[in-house]
């Protein structure tokens, strides 16, 4: 099978351009560095099916980061290369184009966002630029699907041509290719990037930035809250609830397989979030708890990703992160971080050194709830009213905060600066964002409900066997001295191994008060990651790092657990 | 001159960078090398890192960076 590899700059389109060829859907952005992996699907080349290979972007051959080596190790397996550029940036994308047409592989250029250099006043003469290289042009507007159908029919005049040149000249090379084929006219100052400038000076920045955070705050809050109460809530309690205790009268209580399916009525009857049967809470739990705040926090994500703005927050932060060691653009692990630790996990690729790589995974993995958990506790903590989430989410910024300057302070090198572009900003598309959303939403559906009615079912197991029991008094110790829990809690650290919101659930019944909560909470989120970022996490930083992480996170667990039970 | 004493929308060409291969390179690929345009669009307070546009690219650089980008500035 012939293999087609996307190689082009970052932010230059080549997810999209990777979806319209091959029907396959990834996670585009726009942002420099949101494919940190790389992505395969299958197209139709004339007479047979190629392999197509989306790379995370590169700005040259010679990698300065892990997601840039990965792009450049997968040069040598490539058949056919089709090199993204972004059109609007005609002169340092051509930088990396006549390095691969030096490798020697066959190139065919994909001019992205060609729609684009209207607008900016740019006016790029194709067949001109198809002749000087040697190489097939085809301009493409890839979001809208124009050009791509060319793109397909042209693969196979895909070509080696290796314009003479070496490192030192190709600069020089790329401007008289530039000065040739392209005219720049008069360019307006758009509203967008008035905005744009505004957003970065400190002044409108700063505040825009604190109104940017509330908003999506409050639009989480009222969609998750919107979906529970108006639609989710609703559907469970009228439709399933009567099949439910259908089934349960015909299989008779205190059965094992009734216990299993259906769970331990709370005062005489089915509670969703209580029972903990498979099909009671084991379904409650995730599509009715957690899945309306995970599709919420998308939604806002998807949309802040596609206009833009992270990049923009990541310089915002750069003052105070880098002088903690981290870089600005951190801020990216954290908030993918708050919908999911694993991409979380992923996205420090972006970072130069192993260190920066390994100190943000490993502030997110302790700091930073993923949105399952946090919808758990929201559920269960919200009717004590805003203080005790504001205790809990408090702590674990305090706790960030905290271990980010001890990472500083222990750290023997100087840690690197930002280095980073600026994509202009984009109105979003509704199809793109929509399309990106359901994708987050399945993933989250396909990925998450087994571990979840597998946590149940060990939740069952550990009952019915008697574990807890035996864990709980050997932990006591820990459990009820240093951090004030009673012995039971213990099944909701075993289960939190798997999935957090489980454990957090499993809190539900044990009747405890607002600070055991918030305690409770606090050493879910930070005791360990789950098994899903753990595997991640593994596989990035090596056994001896992740142990050294492990540590932490258990230390930080009990120190934090410890003194909130004190204050409290 | 550096590009961290350029003001904002303050334009100047690349006189020369003082940095080692790496940093040199990385900025290379960019777009940013010796006889280039160069517009400073916003700096950030207590050294925090500046922006910067060349060509159609708009680039965040660290203080410590910014420094080591000599530019003049036509009078």
């Amino acid at each position: 099978m012939k293999r087609v590899l996307l190689v082009g700059n970052p932010n230059v389109g080549k997810s999209v351009v990777f979806s319209r060829l091959t029907g396959a859907r990834v996670i585009a952005s726009n942002y420099p560095g949101s494919t940190v992996e790389f992505a395969k699907g299958r197209m139709k080349l004339d007479d047979s099916w190629g392999e197509v290979v989306d790379a995370p972007g590169t700005y040259s051959l010679e990698p300065t980061s892990r997601a840039e080596e990965v792009a450049v190790g997968m040069l040598a397996d490539g058949d056919v290369v089709i090199n993204v550029i972004d059109a609007t940036n005609l002169e340092r994308n051509l930088y990396l184009t006549l390095q691969l047409l030096k490798c020697g592989k066959p190139v065919v250029i994909a001019l992205n966002m060609f729609d684009e250099t209207g607008h900016k006043g740019i006016q790029i003469d194709v067949g001109k630029l198809e002749d000087l290289l040697g190489v097939p042009v085809v301009p493409t507007c890839a979001l809208s699907g124009e050009g791509i159908k060319e793109l397909m029919s042209r693969l196979q005049e895909a070509k080696a041509n290796s314009l003479q040149h070496d490192n030192s000249t190709r600069w020089c090379l790329v401007g008289e290719i530039v000065q040739q084929v392209q005219r720049m006219g008069h360019h307006h100052h758009t509203p967008l990037e008035a905005l744009a400038d505004l957003s970065l000076r400190p002044w409108t920045g700063i505040p825009l930035s604190i109104l940017v955070a509330l908003a999506c705050f409050e639009t989480i809050r009222l969609i998750g809250e919107g979906l529970i109460g108006y639609l989710l809530d609703p559907l469970f309690e009228s439709y399933w609830r009567p099949l439910v205790m259908k089934l349960s009268s015909l299989i008779g209580g205190g059965t094992h397989i009734h216990d299993l399916l259906i769970g331990n009525p709370v005062h005489g009857r089915i509670d969703f979030g209580q029972s903990m049967g498979l099909l009671t809470t084991g379904l409650y739990v995730p599509l009715a708890m957690v899945l309306p705040y995970v599709v919420a926090f998308y939604l806002v994500l998807s949309i802040l990703e596609d206009v833009g703005y992270l990049p923009r927050l990541g310089v915002l932060m750069d003052t105070i992160m880098h002088r903690l060691g981290l870089h600005g653009l951190a801020v990216i692990p954290m908030l993918l971080g708050l919908g999911c630790n694993v991409p979380g996990a992923l996205s420090t690729r972006v970072f130069e050194t192993r260190r920066q790589r390994f100190v943000t995974a490993t502030l997110m993995a302790i700091c930073v709830p993923c949105m399952a958990q946090t919808a758990m506790v929201i559920g269960l903590l919200g009717k004590f009213g805003a203080t005790g989430l504001m205790l809990v989410f408090g702590t674990l910024a305090i706790l960030w905060l905290i271990l980010a300057v001890i990472f500083r302070v222990t750290a023997v090198e100087e840690s690197p600066e930002i280095f980073l572009e600026i994509p202009p900003y984009r109105i979003p598309s509704v199809r793109a964002v929509a399309q990106k959303l359901w994708l987050r939403t399945r993933q989250f559906i396909v990925e998450a409900v087994p571990y979840v009615l597998l946590g149940v079912l060990i939740v069952n197991l550990l009952h019915s066997l008697r574990v807890i029991q035996v864990f709980g008094h050997l932990a006591s110790p820990i459990l009820t001295t240093i951090l004030g829990l009673p012995e039971e809690a213990i099944s909701a650290l075993l289960v939190g191994f798997l999935r957090k919101d489980v454990a957090v659930g499993m809190l539900a019944p044990m009747g405890l008060d607002k600070a055991q909560l918030v305690v409770a909470s606090v050493v879910l989120a930070s005791y360990f990651p789950c098994v899903a970022t753990f595997a991640v996490l593994l596989r990035e930083f090596g056994p001896k790092d992740m142990l050294k992480a492990a540590g932490v996170m258990v230390l930080v667990a009990l120190i934090a657990g410890g003194l909130l039970n004190l204050i409290l | 001159m550096t590009v961290a004493d350029m003001k904002p929308n303050q334009t100047g060409f690349i006189v020369r960078i003082d940095a080692g291969h790496g940093l040199s390179h990385r900025l290379e690929t960019r777009g940013i090398r010796p006889g280039v345009a160069i517009t400073k669009k916003s700096t950030q307070p207590l050294r925090g890192p500046v922006t910067i546009q060349v060509g159609g690219t708009e680039l965040a650089l660290g203080f410590g960076i910014a420094r080591r980008i000599i530019v003049e500035v036509g009078g």
